[in-house]
């Protein structure tokens, strides 16, 4: 499937062709920037959810590629506080702007916003649903720093109940043969939907608590952060922040090439004193969004084959 | 002397058949049937060979939509629908559960954008035994207790 004007909305649309086509044009566009392929194209993000690294890194890929940018940070800016729905908010956006770029915070949001556009649009995030450019840009870290995705023994280790990055980067993976680990609490272990589409691919996979007892297996190791945001209750946060910390304690218990990666923000499961060992994959994985969103842009607006 | 109760025959209109007891009167919530002026029947722990127990709802003068049919399926899945025209039955169907379900489910999810915006909801069914279907917008998987419909 070409990629001119399409909707980049969950990872469940694409293949293992689209994921490696994607992959393929951004390892293209960091290798040869290419400085005016976008000139002349409006990139509307919109943002109705605080987003650092999602937001800062589309804005600069877009405009590292010559293209300019508009939109807003924040809900509260906007129509959207005077009842304005999303709907017809993209029914106007697609008049001033190429491509959208969209995060909220309800899950389908994204979804919803394409049926509305005529113009393609980016899910930047929505709610705790899909978030398919932070998957392609892990996906594309994988290779980068692995050298290869497929058959690699792969530890999801935290929040695997909410993280949607957890639940995105496994379906993803799936189509690359992967042994995975899922170490968590058993209250945050990963959503029996997942487990059972994982026993239908035929993929084998761990349930684990203890990170110690497979950290000596792994290939990559993915740390989240136990999300605040997405529990109801508080005490229930204060019961799990924290649990697993990564810190120079773990070296002795892992393969020498296993690289650590996390989406971040991080609040305190990776230790600095992890930073500057050959394991840290998680700033240079923040610097691949860039080259990611790239690709995605050029291909979408029809300036990449 | 044996007493019978005897549900008047309809001359036109539909029957719905064999469906769990305990759905009974979810079928005639369905159809909205307080409003329908015709003659409605609704039996409710009627023996059957093959259920035990079943419910018959029996509507003069209706005929289904594709909505309705699908929400029957949903919640009596070997239900069968009888289309009657002066006293016979014309046209004998099994309900089933469609591939896709279009403005007939409520999503369970509340953070999910046809909850909070006027919008249609299109689910999919990724099992019909047991029934799980999956939400187009936020994509949440719906096992059958989960499901409300519209």
């Amino acid at each position: 499937m070409g990629f001119k004007n399409r909707d980049v909305i969950s990872i469940n649309d694409f293949s293992k062709q689209d994921l490696l086509h994607v992959l393929k044009v951004a390892k293209e566009l960091e290798k040869k920037p290419n400085d005016g392929l976008l000139k002349g194209k409006i990139m509307a993000a919109l943002f109705y959810e605080p987003s650092t690294r999602t937001r800062l890194s589309f804005i600069t890929s877009m405009e590292q590629l010559g293209g300019r940018v508009i939109g807003f940070a924040s809900g509260k800016v906007t129509s959207f506080t005077k009842g304005e729905t999303l709907w017809d908010t993209m029914k106007m956006t697609e008049n001033y702007a190429d491509v959208i770029v969209v995060r909220h915070p309800l899950e389908g949001a994204a979804r919803l916003a394409a049926e509305a556009s005529s113009k393609p649009v980016i899910n930047a995030g929505d709610g705790a649903n899909q978030h398919p450019t932070q998957t392609m840009l892990d996906l594309y870290t994988i290779q980068k720093v692995k050298g290869k995705i497929d058959g690699l023994h792969i530890g999801m280790l935290g929040d695997l109940k909410y993280g949607r990055t957890v639940h995105s980067l496994t379906k993803a993976l799936s189509h690359f043969n992967p042994t995975f680990y899922f170490i968590a609490p058993q209250a945050l272990q990963m959503p029996k939907s997942y487990l059972e589409e994982l026993d239908r691919l035929k993929i084998k996979y761990y349930v684990e608590e203890n990170l110690f007892k497979v950290s000596d297996k792994l290939d990559v190791l993915y740390a989240t952060r136990i999300q605040k945001e997405r529990f109801a209750d508080p005490i229930e946060y204060e019961k799990y922040k924290g649990v697993y910390k990564l810190d120079k304690d773990l070296l002795p218990h892992i393969k020498k090439e296993l690289k650590i990666m996390h989406p971040l923000p991080r609040v305190d499961e990776i230790d600095r004193s992890l930073d500057n060992t050959e394991h840290a994959a998680y700033f240079q994985q923040a610097a691949n969004g860039v080259h990611v969103r790239k690709a995605l842009l050029a291909l979408v607006l029809g300036k990449k084959e | 002397m044996t007493k019978e109760l005897t549900v008047s025959a309809i001359e036109e209109g539909t029957v719905i058949d064999h469906i769990p007891s305990d759905s009974t009167f979810k079928v005639a919530e369905i159809l909205k049937l307080e409003s329908h002026g015709k003659i409605i029947s609704v039996g409710a722990n009627l023996p059957s060979k093959t259920m035990g127990t079943k419910g018959i709802v029996k509507v003069a003068g209706k005929s289904l939509t594709k909505e309705e049919v699908d929400k029957i399926a949903i919640i009596a899945p070997h239900a069968t629908v009888n289309i009657i025209k002066n006293f016979e039955v014309i046209k004998k169907l099994r309900v089933s559960i469609p591939d896709s379900l279009h403005n007939t489910i409520k999503c369970s999810n509340p953070n999910c954008i046809t909850n909070n915006e006027e919008s249609d909801t299109e689910f999919y069914v990724i099992s019909k035994d047991p029934l799980k279907i999956k939400c187009h917008y936020c994509e949440r998987v719906m096992e059958k207790e989960d499901i409300r419909l519209l």
